[in-house]
């Protein structure tokens, strides 16, 4: 799924109104404040580097065609770094929740690694290009956004961008990934892959194709509720808008 | 009725819109929360007691059912909020469905229904002595905890919200139908280490049943002045009490012990699954149950942990 984290999330002090800013806001040490610097930088640039690479392969090839071939080890390398901030969450430099990130983190490990890795086949598709664009722009967005707001010179067009390019991101990002792993069904059911049958001395079974269907249809509950949440944030952060909580 | 007594008057507002909902006048000083709540349940029959909240402040806890109106910081004329908690159910019929429904489930799994394994599995082969005795154990864990909650335990609180019950009976009958299923499979694959496996967590198991019996037993007598009194649980003459030394809630170490032994009388990954989850919920609560001790009692043994001794 998309990555949609609280604003506050990898993030220095935002301007905006965080829930769980004034809560768990420490000082933070000169220490983790570099270091979440330094990882933002060079996480905006990872994405940015994946961007360039996609733009000049369709320019110089005229198709899309191969284009995840052409990008999945950096790809992987970076999304599979992204790891670190369920870390950065678990010591408290960052003030989001570690099941959020942890959720988000392991969505995008689950389609970069058991889909796309694994099932050859579907690299091809179509909707792995939609997937990978929504990812590119929504995650150069969101680490120079913590990158500025480490700095404390956050540009408002950056901000208007956090919350605002999501609202079309999100949704595209969703369609890609639905669509990448329905069109890997039929390899997985054919294969068997990664798949445990009894009898076996663990006494336990395991079939990918059905995980794969339960996935898919765990989108239907997860997904609105995390876009609405950030159209929620947005609300707050762009409009300076007080949002009564609906109480439990 | 004597002339010096001063009568209180109850006004009782919505807590989010503030309306008034109820007047109460000459309410009697020494009444109860308790009190305030039947009288305001008249008023409103479809809110029967368990599901009104009082407050004194709309956003603050919930007042109990014992706090007397005279010695609350309010006035002669005292405001409270209400807030429904919604539909409520009783903790004893909350268990009484959890605990039947993982005991129905895991034998309609172990008797082989056909819509469960298909009509032919059914007769493909016999059921090993391992799975009848796995049977044996799950029903009669199943059935000890359903006596005890109709005879061994007393609850502080009375209900819970009707929408837990979904939630609960959810993991409960959910885990008990995915570990029925691989132990009553035609296809199961007995322990690794045989009879010597099977014979050793037997005894494992028992013990703790027992063990976790004997606590349940215990901390009910300590119970025994009143639902509200809270006393340091000691070990007694009965040596399962005496991981009271060690551990401030031995009644979940011993159902982890439990579950631990079937785990490997079984040998099945489900079932080390659901005691995994259980052993995170048990310390999660033994935790708190733990700091609670600690803050109250300021002699509290220091050797103490809360579930684990000397780890956790």
């Amino acid at each position: 799924m998309a990555s949609s984290e609280d604003e506050g999330g990898n993030g220095g002090p935002s301007e905006a109104g965080e829930e769980k800013e004034t809560v768990k806001k420490r000082r933070r040490g000169f220490l983790a404040t570099a270091w979440l610097t330094f990882y933002n930088i060079a996480m905006t640039a990872g994405w940015l580097v994946l961007a360039v690479a996609m733009v000049r392969f369709y320019m110089e090839k005229g198709t899309h065609k191969g284009i995840y071939k052409s990008i999945q080890k950096t790809l992987k390398f970076f999304q599979t770094f992204a790891l670190l901030e369920i870390f950065h969450c678990i010591i408290g430099i960052v003030p989001t929740s570690v099941i959020v990130t942890g959720v988000q983190v392991s969505s995008r490990i689950f389609m970069v690694w058991l889909i796309t890795h694994s099932i050859k086949p579907i690299q091809n598709e179509d909707s792995v290009v939609l997937f990978l664009v929504a990812w590119t722009v929504t995650e150069i967005t969101r680490y120079s956004f913590y990158t500025f707001n480490l700095l404390n010179h956050l540009p408002y067009f950056i901000k208007w961008a956090r919350y605002n390019f999501f609202i079309i991101l999100y949704p595209v990002g969703v369609v890609g990934e639905l669509l990448t792993i329905y069109a890997a069904l039929p390899y997985v059911k054919k294969t068997g892959m990664f798949s445990l049958r009894l009898p076996n001395k663990y006494n336990v079974s395991f079939d990918y194709y059905y995980f794969l269907l339960i996935t898919m249809a765990s989108y239907i509950p997860l997904f609105p509720q995390l876009y609405f949440h950030m159209l929620r944030q947005r609300r707050k952060v762009l409009h300076g808008e007080v949002i009564v909580e609906k109480d439990d | 009725m004597s002339s010096r007594v001063t009568f209180f008057e109850v006004e009782i507002l919505d807590y989010k819109t503030k309306k008034q909902l109820c007047f109460l006048d000459k309410v009697e000083p020494h009444a109860s929360i308790n009190d305030i709540r039947l009288m305001f349940h008249k008023f409103y029959p479809q809110w029967y007691p368990a599901r009104q909240s009082m407050r004194l402040d709309p956003k603050g806890k919930a007042l109990r059912n014992e706090e007397i109106l005279q010695r609350l910081p309010v006035g002669t004329t005292a405001t409270l909020y209400f807030k429904d908690l919604g539909p409520q159910i009783g903790w004893t019929m909350v268990f009484l469905i959890e605990y039947a429904g993982s005991l129905f489930i895991y034998l309609l799994f172990y008797l082989r229904m056909p819509f469960v394994y298909g009509l032919e599995k059914k007769l493909m082969s016999r059921r090993l002595p391992v799975v009848n005795l796995a049977c044996i154990c799950h029903s009669s864990h199943y059935i000890k905890r359903l006596i005890e909650t109709i005879f061994v335990h007393r609850f502080s609180h009375g209900t819970m919200p009707l929408k837990s019950i979904f939630k609960n009976c959810f993991f409960y009958w959910g885990f008990a139908a995915w570990l029925a299923y691989y132990i009553n499979h035609p296809l199961y694959t007995p322990p690794s280490y045989g009879q010597k496996q099977i014979n050793f967590s037997l005894i494992t198991f028992l013990l703790c049943e027992a063990g976790n019996f004997s606590i349940h037993v215990e901390l009910n007598n300590l119970r025994g002045n009143g639902p509200k009194t809270r006393r340091i649980p000691y070990p007694t003459k009965n040596p399962f009490t005496w991981l009271f030394f060690f551990v401030s809630c031995p009644n979940y170490t011993y159902e982890v012990g439990a579950w631990i032994s079937f785990t490997i009388m079984t040998q099945c990954v489900p079932v080390g699954l659901f005691t995994l989850v259980g052993f995170i919920q048990m310390t999660i609560w033994a935790r708190d149950k733990h700091c609670t001790y600690v803050r109250e009692f300021k002699d509290y043994p220091s050797l103490r942990m809360p579930i684990i001794p000397f780890l956790l």
